[in-house]
């Protein structure tokens, strides 16, 4: 496990876009990946999409967590998968989303470009063992 | 150079954000082909004014960081910005949060931000990141920003890549003792007492201010190597002292409130001054060349160790002579004399024809 970390160190975004304000979620599992040798950047509360792409792109993530209460996420994933689109970035970098969303949600967010979501109560351990084996190729 | 990183050189110094982010990943992991980009860059590189900034956890540099490099967009400058970040030691993880306290800044792509981690490595670091600050100044960027916590010697290091350095301290952080101590205190261009509307700072500034005051005069008074070289060189610095007064650059002590924003237009104009200073001085390329020699004594011993380790495996690795040497049938002297020797031998040999 750690010779993996030592070969390649993967780096995430966990971004909390739009306007819930609840960002406990977002930092146990900022605090897990880091724990798992992940390297974390944190994006802070209230992001507009356009920022999540900014910090994505520049910061050459691997993974970008994106936590979702409000129910906003039909609106705000498209414009972040749309951004990234634009700075050629969609293609290698992983998406995940997690918080709130119902079930009729989940197979349009997968169509949308979505690797996975991940719900409450999902084991942290899923989640990361889910991150080190689609991490894309680069 | 594969064609991959002849295309990622190219796109970069063409103005992709994409590219410019994917070569400092490259820089960071030390990927293969790395040095290859760098050396590409070097020679569109040199332009960008860096500056380092350093302090306790909690000074505030993330923040005084967010407000300076607004300033310098409104001027319509652009400007990189490398934020270093410890590492876990024990898992190699690590949270990135200086990103968070950009909000000046936010949607703006000609501030390029970046986040490196420590990655657990001492020497390391400070060449990634010198390579990282190569590829945001053969970019275009005008300026370049490194933060880092000024918590330890490789964190020195990689403020010590900029050619200005910025100390932030904060009012009441210690007594008179902790400006005595060595360390990142010796190491500031300009200092910066944030959080200036709390208790304390008129006190810190004035000890701040004594240190400096101390420290400049027994330094011009031990610091007789230039005029060594200098009289080496033949050039005419019989007359020392005024040559000497006017080359030596007194810090400044700057009040700010990063939150507000109070101040930064006072560091903003220190830090030209330095500039200045160093332009006028030629202490601006006497400092590169300092780097750089820096730079290529650390290259060429981190490759010199990595023909040692091939060496050890070569001949079995370094535990079985460990297990010699605890058996008592050689010595680490010897042993070490033993591996070098062919590298010696070929040296001299070299040196002979």
């Amino acid at each position: 496990m750690s010779a993996d970390a030592e070969q390649r160190t993967i780096r995430c975004l966990i971004a909390k876009v739009g306007l819930d304000g609840h960002d406990r979620g977002a930092h146990v599992i900022a605090r897990a990946f880091r724990d798992a040798g992940f390297e974390v950047i944190y994006s802070g509360l209230h992001r507009a999409p356009a920022e999540i792409v900014q910090a994505a792109v520049q910061e050459d993530v691997d993974v970008i967590g994106i936590s979702i209460l409000s129910g906003a996420h039909n609106t705000l994933v498209p414009k972040i998968v749309d951004g990234l689109k634009e700075y050629d970035a969609f293609e290698d970098t992983l998406i995940l989303v997690g918080g709130i969303i119902p079930d009729e949600d989940r197979e349009q967010l997968k169509e949308m470009g979505v690797a996975e979501v991940f719900g409450p109560g999902t084991p942290m351990q899923e989640t990361i063992d889910f991150v080190r084996e689609n991490a894309p190729e680069r | 150079m594969s064609q991959a990183e002849l295309d990622l050189v190219e796109d970069l110094l063409g103005g992709s954000h994409r590219a410019l982010a994917r070569a400092i990943t490259k820089i960071e992991n030390r990927s293969p082909g790395y040095r290859d980009i760098v050396s590409a860059l070097h020679e569109h590189a040199g332009s960008a004014e860096v500056i380092g900034i350093t302090g306790s956890p909690g000074a505030g540099k993330s923040t005084l960081v967010d407000k300076l490099v607004k300033r310098y967009r409104d001027r319509g400058e652009t400007v990189g910005v490398i934020a270093v970040d410890p590492s876990s030691p024990y898992t190699g993880g690590a949270v990135l949060g200086d990103r968070i306290r950009m909000a000046s800044n936010v949607g703006d792509m000609d501030v390029f931000f970046r986040s490196m981690s420590a990655r657990g490595r001492l020497g390391g670091l400070s060449t990634a990141t010198s390579d990282a600050v190569t590829a945001l100044d053969a970019f275009g960027k005008d300026r370049v920003v490194i933060e880092t916590v000024g918590a330890g010697q490789n964190e020195i290091d990689i403020v010590r890549t900029a050619d200005s350095v910025v100390v932030l301290v904060q009012p009441g952080s210690g007594d008179d003792v902790q400006m005595l101590k060595a360390g990142i205190l010796e190491i500031g261009d300009v200092f910066v007492v944030n959080k200036a509307d709390m208790d304390g700072t008129a006190r810190t500034v004035a000890e701040l201010e004594e240190m400096i005051h101390l420290r400049s005069n027994p330094r011009k008074n031990l610091d007789t190597g230039h005029h060594r070289v200098d009289e080496a060189q033949g050039a005419s610095v019989v007359n020392g002292e005024q040559e000497e007064e006017a080359a030596t650059w007194t810090p400044e002590v700057v009040e700010t409130v990063a939150t507000s924003g109070d101040g930064i237009d006072d560091l903003a104009e220190s830090l030209a001054a330095h500039r200045t200073f160093l332009e006028e001085s030629g202490r601006l390329r006497e400092k590169a060349q300092t780097r750089y020699a820096e730079e290529i004594r650390r290259l060429v011993q981190s490759d010199l160790s990595d023909l040692v380790e091939r060496e050890f495996d070569a001949r079995g690795g370094v535990d079985a002579f460990a297990a010699a040497v605890a058996d008592r049938e050689t010595d680490p002297y010897t042993v070490a004399d033993e591996v070098v020797a062919p590298v010696r031998a070929c040296l001299e040999e070299t040196d002979d024809g």
